[in-house]
């Protein structure tokens, strides 16, 4: 049966790729989302216990059947144990890839992984004397000692005002070192240990902080030395950027480890003779999701699309390599490439797929395996069938590259004019978009309308991930978008010729809010939670996701998700991140499906931060 | 005349139909709406589990149904074309003579009062809630005829493999 595309996304691209799809008979995530209804209602209250094998147990919502798992865990118990966990997936994602980085580095400074090197000196002897380190190597050793410490501090979260790490102190959620708050978690989580529901909650706050102040920022700030700190610049975002006579090599997944590489390989003369051999033009390099941000944020690599667009990148034939290397790669690519040329190759050993052709990468020979998998593109060009490459003629122009740097360069060296700004109203508040796509949404329609409705109303939008290229294919990351801006924030962005959303990278990139929240608040003498800022993710998904808005809350940003959260089975813990955290921690989570909904509780909670700060 | 039907074999027991019976016997008929609601609505259909069997109950809507003729002031009735067994709340006094002859003992009560409480087949909707639910397609709505050719169809299929197997 034919499906209705125009309600799976609000995207032209992802549109007719849809129906291009169908056409062939083939299956997306859509479909599949379909077929898997109706969903589990106790998956979706979080009302099922799998953590011993007295179960699975699950707890009757409406109180007629079991109210207690064999354990006697109750629906508040089993809940809150199942976000811990949640927390503890998505803290150790982006640990995980912070790790990797800062080995990377390591061995870059050591010598020993000579494919990398420094970009950003000044930021390395920054964050030498913020770790009271002499040498690179030292500091090596400091930040990978990060993740095993076992009584902290974290260095990074010294950078949070002095309010807020007074505040976690107090209620004992000042992490201690990354892998220990993830470990813990799972020690917490088995059977029989902790079963206080606000003690867990208490400590995934712990670990969310761990990724954000730590993991996240720990990867934020060593992919900037090691490849830059982004900086203003043009590109082009949506299926349109792939090339009809050109080798196309998509990016997907998330670390730059390997897309830089990818990237550097790609411009190689005598590749780009061998893809001249077999008939191409020339060998073009776009991104999908956050690894393609990292790209795209530091060399204005042109973005395919974000999480829902992998599947239709390959359906369009023009694909001749998808590289992956970790994180929202959907596993149905390998068998999607297979009913067509696209080769699908994965890098990394600890995420494989069926139907992938595994080419391992590892930092000490980094570029020669990147040119290998760039080779094999070349060579996979001619298997192309050009009776099936359908490239959709949809792009957009988008301006990338707002790291906090950046954003104070702009601004003339300081905070002050965008202070300025929002003190006289000209700019009502500061909103951070982030997060996914989720089929459960149409694509990109949380995200669109949300940061529309936001910047008509004179709201500052900063965004990462997959909203960031939602934004960036709907034209909303050019200066000229400053005309859906209403009159304040539409002057602001004028006088400094920028987007009236600024596009500030990967997910692990959100670390750069905290930074610019941080900024904010020292500069104005408040915590963060005073500030005039919110934080949404319209299309969530991911376990990331959970860690991100743990973090975010826990910092003191109120935050709104668009889909709703495996809570609603306890009454308690829904309360308790909905309304009680507000008394704790200054902020707290809502749900919102409607994207102008959304904005109107994302503006309301700026407009009463204004009217406390007596602006 | 379409009715609820069981395959045993392929209950799971994750009690999907329970859940999507007591939401669309609630006030909002949303579950998210549902799970707030006081007082909670009621199931009308029960997996039950037995000789390592996963068995889901649902009224089987008899013909001259006991229940019926046992019910002393007229709340439940019988339709004459569909058979449902319907209850008239107003008129239920909460006797449980109709739960004390139900054989499948899927006569359940009120949350708040003592109401008899019982499959109505989903009047409102085309295929009921439970069947609609199940993820395994262990409940079927098909007239007795469809759901026999169904089993008849599978037993064949079965046989006929069986038989090539031994040729």
């Amino acid at each position: 049966m034919v499906k209705d595309v125009r309600e799976r996304s609000v995207d032209p691209a992802s549109q007719e790729m849809l129906t291009v799809a169908q056409r062939a008979g083939m299956e997306t995530a859509w479909d599949r989302l379909e077929k898997q209804q109706p969903q589990c209602g106790f998956g979706e209250l979080g009302l099922c216990c799998r953590n011993c094998n007295m179960g699975p147990c699950r707890i009757d919502p409406f109180g007629e059947g079991a109210v207690k798992g064999v354990c006697g865990a109750t629906a508040d118990i089993i809940v809150a144990r199942n976000l811990l966990r949640s927390i503890a997936a998505g803290a150790a994602a982006h640990s995980d890839h912070a790790r990797d980085v800062a080995q990377t580095f390591k061995l870059m400074v050591e010598g020993k992984a000579p494919s990398y090197g420094i970009k950003d000196q000044a930021k390395l002897e920054r964050l030498m004397k913020e770790y009271g380190v002499a040498t690179p190597v030292a500091l090596a050793e400091a930040v990978l000692a990060e993740f095993g410490k076992q009584n902290g501090p974290i260095q990074f979260t010294r950078r949070a005002p002095a309010k807020r790490l007074e505040l976690w102190q107090k209620l004992g959620i000042e992490p201690r070192g990354i892998d220990r708050e993830i470990v813990e978690c799972m020690h917490r989580t088995t059977m029989g240990v902790d079963c206080d529901y606000v003690n867990l909650i208490l400590h995934g706050l712990r670990t969310s902080l761990a990724d954000g102040w730590g993991g996240s920022m720990i990867a934020t700030e060593l992919q900037d030395v090691m490849f830059g700190t982004p900086t203003p610049t043009f590109s082009e975002a949506n299926l349109g950027v792939l090339e009809r006579d050109m080798v196309n090599v998509i990016v997907h997944g998330h670390e730059p480890l390997l897309s830089e590489m990818i990237v550097a390989a790609a411009t190689d003369p005598e590749l780009m003779e061998r893809a001249r051999q077999q008939g191409a033009a020339g060998i073009n390099v776009a991104g999908i999701c956050c690894t393609g941000n990292e790209v795209l944020m530091r060399h204005g690599v042109p973005s395919a699309g974000n999480f829902l667009q992998q599947e239709l990148a390959v359906a369009t034939e023009a694909v001749d390599a998808m590289v992956v290397d970790v994180q929202c790669i959907m596993p149905a690519l390998g068998a999607l490439s297979g009913c067509y040329h696209t080769k699908f190759i994965s890098t990394s050993p600890k995420a494989k797929f069926p139907g992938m052709t595994h080419m391992e990468f590892h930092e000490e020979n980094a570029l020669q395996t990147a040119k290998e998998i760039v080779g094999a593109a070349v060579m996979n060009y001619k298997n192309r069938d050009p009776t099936k490459v359908h490239i959709p003629d949809i792009k957009s122009k988008c301006m990338v590259g707002f790291s906090v740097e950046t954003i104070v360069g702009a601004l003339g060296g300081s905070l002050d004019p965008l202070l300025g700004a929002v003190k006289s109203g000209a700019i009502r508040g500061i909103a951070a978009v982030v997060g996914c796509n989720n089929p459960k949404v149409q694509q990109d329609y949380g995200h669109i309308n949300l940061v529309k409705e936001l910047i008509k109303n004179n709201v500052l939008v900063i965004n990462t991930g997959c909203n960031a290229q939602a934004c960036a294919k709907a034209g909303l990351l050019l200066p000229e978008a400053a005309d859906l801006a209403g009159d304040g924030l539409k002057g602001v962005c004028r006088a400094l010729g920028i987007p009236p959303v600024l596009h500030m990278g990967s997910c692990v990139d959100i670390s750069r809010v905290l930074v610019a929240a941080a900024a904010i608040a020292n500069a104005l003498g408040v915590d963060i939670s005073d500030l005039p800022a919110a934080g949404a993710a319209p299309e969530w998904m991911s376990e990331k996701a959970v860690a991100i808005g743990a973090y975010v809350v826990g910092s003191g940003v109120f935050t709104v998700l668009g889909t709703v959260p495996p809570v609603l089975g306890s009454q308690a813990v829904a309360a308790l991140l909905t309304s009680g955290a507000k008394d704790v921690l200054g902020a707290s989570f809502a749900v919102e499906p409607d994207p102008r909904k959304a904005a109107v509780l994302m503006i309301d909670h700026i407009d009463s931060q204004r009217r406390k700060l007596g602006l | 005349m379409k009715e609820v039907f069981v395959r045993l074999d392929r209950c799971q027991g994750c009690k999907s139909c329970e859940m999507a019976c007591a939401v669309q016997h609630s006030t909002s008929k949303s579950l998210y709406g549902a799970v707030s609601e006081k007082p909670g609505p009621v199931r009308r259909l029960y997996v039950e589990s037995a000789e390592g069997l996963k068995v889901p109950l649902v009224c089987r809507h008899c013909e001259d149904a006991p229940c019926v003729a046992v019910c002393r002031t007229g709340a439940l009735s019988q339709d004459p074309i569909t058979a449902v067994v319907d209850r008239d709340a107003a008129r239920c006094v909460g006797c449980w003579m109709c739960a004390m002859i139900c054989s499948y003992g899927v006569i359940g009560q009120g949350a708040e009062k003592r109401l008899a409480v019982k499959c109505d087949r989903c009047r409102d909707l085309d295929v009921p809630a439970c069947v609609d639910a199940c993820p395994a397609g262990a409940l079927v709505y098909a007239t007795q005829g469809e759901f026999m050719e169904m089993m008849r169809k599978a037993a064949a299929t079965k046989i006929a493999r069986e038989a090539k197997g031994l040729a």
